[in-house]
């Protein structure tokens, strides 16, 4: 599905990504885990095309995506949240998702209909799977933390995305929404038959619900393969899981 | 064409140049470490010669008594600097760039009718001082010593702005906060002070050179926006922010206009124009500023 | 917290018209001129409005745009006899046509470069009508363009005899209302909803597939056009095209206007310039320190309403409403 092959990328001598592999399946659940500064965020970014990398490729079912601009990497099918919380703050609820589909289903240039006609029910069964319906009216900035949260990956998914991103989505929620969040990320998948890769804090999060974990440690994999590999790897835990041998 | 000509152009074009570069390094400052463009730059260029045109009547009118009156004038207008900073700019620094941008156009309304109020609407004009009263002739060209006093000292001061921005530990921290405002808030240092002292210095540097000017140029409402727009045209060529962008920027600007007489006599500012929009197409950031989006 | 729905279904543009158009009948002829620029401006703002409430641009330089249609529609005119039926639409045309120029280098650039660069171009198209006196007329600029052919308007049914004034009056602000009707339009469609995500959050806008850019170059050109037609009007109603509908302090006037009336309402920027022509006409014949007024104004709007008049507005009403409304358990 995609396949990522020795990315690069340095910022003023520094170098942030350094020839980074990984091959991810089909409706495979990845987890990119790593302590803070490992590169995560920016191999994200590379991804996406948010940043250039230096050397290297990215390709999605066999085709070379490269440093196509991140509009472009959207349409092919690769949905994304961030980090910072990043929804449309003034827009409403539903509006948030509606525009996204108008601009997936590149209705964007059209002028002359009223945009809260498209995509109403779509939008709302949407907001419906994301547990967010009874708020469709209410304006997005004013939304709790959590449900911001929920909003963005309503937002994501309205890109009808093969491949999703996720750089921390628990990052900031409480032991309980962390669970809630992640239940729910894991029956979309499984409902949309969605390719998941995501970065995480939390082990125990990640070791539940990863298929497959790749360990970032100063822009290098260190590490990489089923949960019990990668549990089991002495390199992995001396360095990351900080246990001494 | 006569070498004379020539040469006396340049010079022309040279004291331009200095006193743009005074002006626009202010501007350049302010923006570089607060992100504010502030119209009311050029108010306080004007301020600074009306002041001084004051100080010279109250404390002599025949001129001997210039410096005193010039830095008199210049210390007068940074202190309103740091008024306009503590009192009021301030409250607008969490909000969008536009209010920060109105806010320094409404002070450019309110000063420069104050001004006409004060001083009303005919032109003012300051004596040489004695010193530098004289001519020199070089090249078959009369330079006057004053002339030569700001195209001295306009370097001067840029090295010693550079020096102090690159070798001091206040220039560190005004330089770290032009790269990166969150690095300055780890590196714990007093942002609120910081922004004063660069606001000041920067009304400072206004003042002094509409203080400056007044032996050359007469003292009149409007020179705020015509020196504005010029400082303005500066920073975009050299990029805003950027201190020896700023410097070249003026060399550039006061060169252009001088010999830009002879592509387009009548209209040289035409051909600064022309300079600012290819350099705006080419490089948008300006030719030392760096690209950001 | 539930949107403002407050008048959500009401008809403003077609009640405003109608309303407007017995003006000449009712008021005095002053009325009349106070009308006619008050509705110029009202299209410049909106034009304006359209790239700062609902693209989330600071343009500085929008005067640009007005000046280009004041001149081109008055050098077709005077110039080259052309009509008014094809010089207006002309004259929107080639404001459009500079604002893609400009606008192609202005979107490269975010915030506050963008405002700058908007400026600086603004500048250099001043600096250009100031000396290109062969077509622009320089500093004299381009005075005694003709008033379109108008008679027909007299001779609709139940106008009766109008002065020429008072036919340009009712031209513009038929023309005004039109513009209204077509930039509400955009407003609400899918592409105006694109453009305020942009507004919200352009790195977000483009992670749904939109090329920022792009859009934001549309809205450019669409704005400018529009304030390429209030320019053509004013140009008329002026009798002449003048460097000064270019000059920054011409562009900070309509920024001023808008956030007074306020950014975040389609009539908001309409009503801020009702409220600045109105002001300056009261002022000026008291003062001639109508700069000094005006920055104080501005000063009171920056530090005390922020939102504008119709944010504050809308704002008191539904504080009123919530404390009229009996509380809900």
């Amino acid at each position: 599905m995609l396949d990522v092959r020795k990315l690069s990328k340095a910022f003023a001598g520094f170098v942030a990504v350094d020839a980074v592999s990984l091959a991810v399946e089909t409706r495979q659940t990845t987890a990119v885990i790593g302590p803070n500064g490992a590169g995560k965020s920016t191999f994200f970014n590379l991804i996406t095309g948010h940043l250039r990398p230096d050397s290297g490729q990215v390709l999605l079912d066999g085709r070379d995506i490269t440093g196509t601009p991140p509009h472009r990497i959207c349409r092919l099918g690769i949905g994304r949240s961030f980090q910072r919380t990043n929804i449309f703050t003034r827009l409403s609820v539903l509006e948030n998702v509606q525009a996204a589909l108008l601009a997936h289903r590149g209705r964007g240039h059209d002028f002359w209909s009223r945009s809260e006609r498209f995509y109403r029910d779509e939008a709302e069964e949407l907001l419906g799977s994301i547990g967010l319906a009874h708020q469709a009216d209410s304006t997005a900035g004013t939304l709790a933390y959590g449900n911001q949260k929920q909003l963005e990956l309503g937002i994501a998914l309205a890109s009808d995305p093969q491949v999703l991103l996720l750089d921390e989505p628990t990052a900031g929620m409480s032991a309980t929404e962390t669970r809630e969040a992640m239940k729910l990320l894991e029956r979309i998948a499984g409902e949309r038959g969605l390719t998941l890769i995501f970065t995480e804090h939390d082990m125990e999060v990640v070791f539940s619900i990863a298929e497959k974990i790749a360990v970032l440690h100063q822009g290098r994999v260190l590490a990489k393969g089923t949960p019990a590999e990668v549990r089991a790897d002495a390199e992995v835990r001396r360095v990351y899981l900080g246990e001494r041998p | 064409m006569a070498a004379s000509f020539l040469f006396s152009q340049f010079v022309g074009g040279l004291t331009t140049a200095m006193f743009l570069f005074l002006i626009a390094s202010g501007l350049s400052l302010v923006f570089g470490v607060m992100r504010v463009v502030n119209f009311a730059h050029g108010t306080f260029y004007m301020l600074g010669a009306y002041l001084a045109w004051q100080a010279v009547q109250w404390l002599s009118p025949t001129g001997e008594n210039f410096w005193p009156a010039a830095l008199l004038a210049a210390l007068g207008i940074a202190v309103l600097g740091a008024v306009v900073e503590r009192l009021l700019l301030r409250h607008l620094y969490g909000r969008e760039e536009l209010y920060q941008l109105l806010f320094t156009y409404a002070l450019v309304l309110i000063l420069g009718d104050a001004a006409k109020f004060i001083w009303g609407t005919g032109q003012l004009s300051v004596t040489r001082p004695p010193v530098l009263a004289a001519s020199l002739h070089l090249f078959g060209a009369e330079v006057p010593l004053y002339n030569l006093f700001i195209m001295i000292l306009g370097p001067l001061i840029a090295l010693g702005g550079w020096l102090v921005l690159n070798r001091s530990g206040a220039g560190r921290l005004v330089r770290a906060a032009s790269y990166d405002r969150e690095m300055l808030d780890a590196l714990g240092a007093n942002v609120g002070t910081i922004y004063t002292g660069m606001f000041v210095v920067s009304a400072f540097l206004a003042g002094l050179s509409g203080a400056l000017v007044t032996p050359i140029e007469s003292v009149v409402p409007g020179m705020d926006v015509e020196i504005i727009v010029q400082a303005f045209i500066v920073v975009v060529i050299g990029g805003l922010g950027s201190f020896w962008g700023t410097f070249w920027g003026s060399v550039i600007y006061g060169q252009v206009l001088s010999f830009g007489i002879l592509i387009f006599p009548g209209f040289s500012l035409f051909s600064v124009f022309a300079l600012m929009a290819v350099i705006l197409i080419i490089r948008p950031w300006g030719l030392f500023g760096r690209p950001i989006r | 917290m539930n949107r403002v729905a407050l008048g959500r279904s009401i008809p403003w543009t077609l009640v405003v018209f109608l309303i407007a158009v017995w003006v000449p009948a009712l008021g005095s002829r002053y009325d009349t001129f106070l009308g006619t620029q008050i509705a110029i401006d009202a299209l410049f703002v909106v034009s304006l409005n359209l790239l700062l409430g609902t693209t989330g641009l600071v343009s500085f330089g929008h005067a640009a745009y007005f000046g280009i249609g004041a001149y081109a529609c008055g050098i077709l005119m005077k110039t080259y006899g052309v009509p008014f039926v094809i010089a207006f639409p002309a004259a929107a045309l080639i404001a459009a046509f500079f604002a893609l120029i400009f606008g192609f280098f202005c979107v490269r650039l975010s915030a506050l470069y963008f405002a700058m660069l908007t400026l600086a171009f603004a500048q250099i198209v001043w600096a250009i009508c100031f000396k290109w006196n062969a077509v622009t007329g320089g500093d004299e600029g381009l005075p005694n363009i003709p008033y379109p052919k108008l008679d027909w308007i007299s001779s609709l049914p139940g106008l009766g005899d109008l002065s020429i004034a008072d036919e340009f009056y009712l031209l513009t602000i038929l023309m005004v209302a039109l513009s209204f009707a077509i930039l509400r339009q955009v407003i609400r469609s899918p592409f105006g909803r694109m453009l305020t995500t942009i507004r919200d959050n352009p790195e977000r806008a483009a992670f749904i597939g939109l090329n920022v850019r792009a859009y934001e170059l549309a809205a450019f050109v669409v704005a400018g056009g529009f304030a390429g037609l209030a320019g053509a009007l004013y140009g008329i109603f002026n009798r002449g095209a003048f460097a000064d509908y270019v000059f920054w302090s011409k562009s900070a006037e309509v920024l001023i206007m808008t956030i007074l009336g306020g950014i975040n309402y389609f009539w908001g920027p309409p009503v801020g310039a009702f409220a600045l022509v109105w002001l300056n006409q009261e002022i000026t014949s008291y003062t001639q320190y109508w700069p000094f007024v005006l920055g104080v104004v501005l000063l009171v709007l920056l530090f005390g309403f922020p939102g504008g008049i119709v944010g504050g507005l809308v704002a008191g009403y539904e504080r009123l409403r919530r404390m009229l409304r009996p509380r809900h358990a």
